[in-house]
């Protein structure tokens, strides 16, 4: 008896996250972050600056300032947990976790699965760090190569496809760049933004990123797929907004030294206040 | 026939964006899982064979008259057995791996000698082995002083002894202690994922993150592949037990 009862919750599970756009909201998540006063947000451990581990273990960045904020309008408790880009969305979807905040590029197949709301608060492009010693000038070069990569990410298969590159994708991006270290690959390939902050770092002198950036794609913070129209999506979405607005993206892009990019310039301009001076 | 199935898994995944079946119907997908499925087996059967000899190898150097060869061995269990295999591939991969010697194609790159497939089998093997090193061990201790005494006293000598009575008889009482061991030993394969090892977890762990619609019939497909291996493997251990009854020696 208890094994049908099990299969059928199975089965229930299973039919439930299938049906992927609840016709009314009951904002559960939403009434269980205010019933809880704490706000669960699944962010990087391992993405400097974005998110990363300071080296009392705290993880630190501008995602997490960003869930702070989340949880500070809303009036409840942080708390942060690490997930991997292989993992995020899963996180999300069984419940782990209530917000994403993770580095995570905005592709229309994983809105199907969680729900991403715009305006969308980053952006970035593809490309490598590669020693300065190999003279790298064009993606083509990677044709046949072993290169470094981060399983999880949406340009692995791209740049196989596209470039013939031969990619060897790690957990994270620690072991990608060791091993990039250690030689086994002619490159690591990951987005421009976070290569850039790593060669400004001091630790990566004898390496650049030669290329031009492709397939530039905006990020997405995700809630839940079934609040995406409801309340915890719309606020969601109001934070990101106000963000862009105030130019604070700007701000903690600077906070954190990271390369600034078009994208956030050109959002404050389109959201600006028209009464503002 | 063969474009029925797939038109009909092209029809699944259309009408359930949860339930793409797509290594079903993509030939780079079902290519990525062959891959997959090869490297996995692969390392299981080498990871099997040459933790079985260093179980062998390791429980009669435990015999041993030298103290240090003994303690060698007792080290090596102790070290093998106590630490997360996890740990001692990611070591074995990125520090030994600096120690081994390279060759370069292109001037760059540093190839070593030994690839991450083979710093799997290596360390998978020596976790494994340790631990039927003490399963070989138990077995041994099971035979009767008695019979070791009665073959001295037919001339064997000290290998002899174990190669043709104590170690026959030893093995068989190992069986379902080791049964277990290899079977855990299959299934610890797909830590070399996390040394980018191309088996099939990082396959479908690929698949699905090209393609989140996957995710649950690749979780699924693991699954029914880990049975299905575990299946033949025990299968096989039950009939090579059978093969080796030796009546009225059942305990």
């Amino acid at each position: 008896m208890n094994k049908i009862a099990g299969t059928l919750a199975m089965l229930s599970i299973l039919v439930s996250s299938t049906s992927a756009y609840a016709i009314e909201c009951n904002n559960t998540v939403w009434n269980k972050i205010q019933a809880n006063g704490k706000i669960v947000v699944g962010v990087k451990a391992d993405t400097k600056p974005w998110g990363y581990r300071s080296s009392d273990g705290k993880l630190i960045g501008m995602e997490i300032d960003l869930a702070q904020e989340v949880a500070d309008t809303l009036g409840v408790e942080l708390e942060l947990v690490a997930v991997q880009s292989s993992n995020r969305m899963q996180f999300l979807e069984v419940g782990k976790i209530d917000l994403m905040i993770a580095t995570m590029s905005d592709r229309l197949d994983r809105r199907k699965i969680v729900g991403v709301v715009g305006p969308n608060y980053y952006s970035s492009g593809t490309n490598i760090m590669a020693p300065k010693a190999l003279k790298i000038t064009s993606w083509n070069d990677l044709n046949g190569k072993p290169v470094c990569g981060k399983q999880g990410t949406f340009y692995n298969k791209i740049i196989e496809e596209r470039y013939g590159a031969d990619v060897i994708a790690f957990g994270g991006n620690a072991e990608a760049k060791q091993a990039l270290r250690d030689k086994k690959c002619i490159a690591w390939v990951y987005d421009d933004s976070v290569i850039a902050g790593d060669l400004l770092s001091g630790n990566f002198d004898d390496y650049e990123m030669p290329l031009a950036s492709e397939d530039d794609n905006p990020w997405g913070i995700a809630v839940p797929i079934e609040e995406r129209n409801c309340v915890f999506g719309r606020f969601i979405s109001g934070m990101q907004f106000n963000w862009h607005q105030t130019g604070d993206l700007i701000k903690l892009e600077e906070k954190w030294g990271i390369q600034s990019t078009a994208y956030l310039a050109t959002q404050k301009d389109q959201f600006a206040d028209w009464l503002s001076e | 026939m063969l474009d029925l199935f797939t038109e009909f898994f092209r029809q699944v995944a259309e009408e359930n964006p949860r339930w793409n079946f797509i290594f079903f119907y993509q030939e780079i997908q079902a290519g990525k899982i062959w891959k997959g499925i090869q490297y996995t087996l692969l390392l299981a059967v080498c990871c099997v064979v040459s933790s079985m000899v260093i179980g062998v190898l390791g429980a009669w150097l435990q015999r041993s008259k030298s103290m240090l060869v003994r303690a060698s061995v007792q080290g090596y269990i102790q070290l093998f057995r106590n630490t997360p295999p996890f740990v001692q591939l990611l070591f074995f991969y990125f520090a030994l791996g600096q120690l081994t010697p390279t060759y370069s194609p292109d001037g760059w790159l540093e190839i070593p000698i030994i690839s991450n497939v083979g710093w799997a089998v290596i360390s998978l093997s020596l976790f494994a082995g340790a631990f039927n090193v003490e399963i070989f061990r138990s077995g041994i201790e099971a035979v009767p002083d008695s019979t070791q005494e009665a073959a001295e006293a037919l001339g064997f000598s000290k290998l002899q002894t174990y190669r043709y009575i104590v170690f026959p008889l030893a093995f068989r009482i190992s069986l379902p202690a080791l049964n277990n061991n290899l079977v855990n030993l299959v299934k610890t394969t797909t830590q070399a994922f996390a040394i980018a090892v191309p088996e099939l977890l990082y396959q479908c762990v690929v698949i699905w993150n090209d393609y989140p619609s996957a995710q649950y019939p690749t979780m699924l497909l693991l699954f029914v592949v880990y049975v299905s291996m575990v299946a033949v493997l025990v299968f096989g251990m039950s009939r090579w037990e059978t093969a080796l009854r030796i009546p009225g020696y059942d305990h």
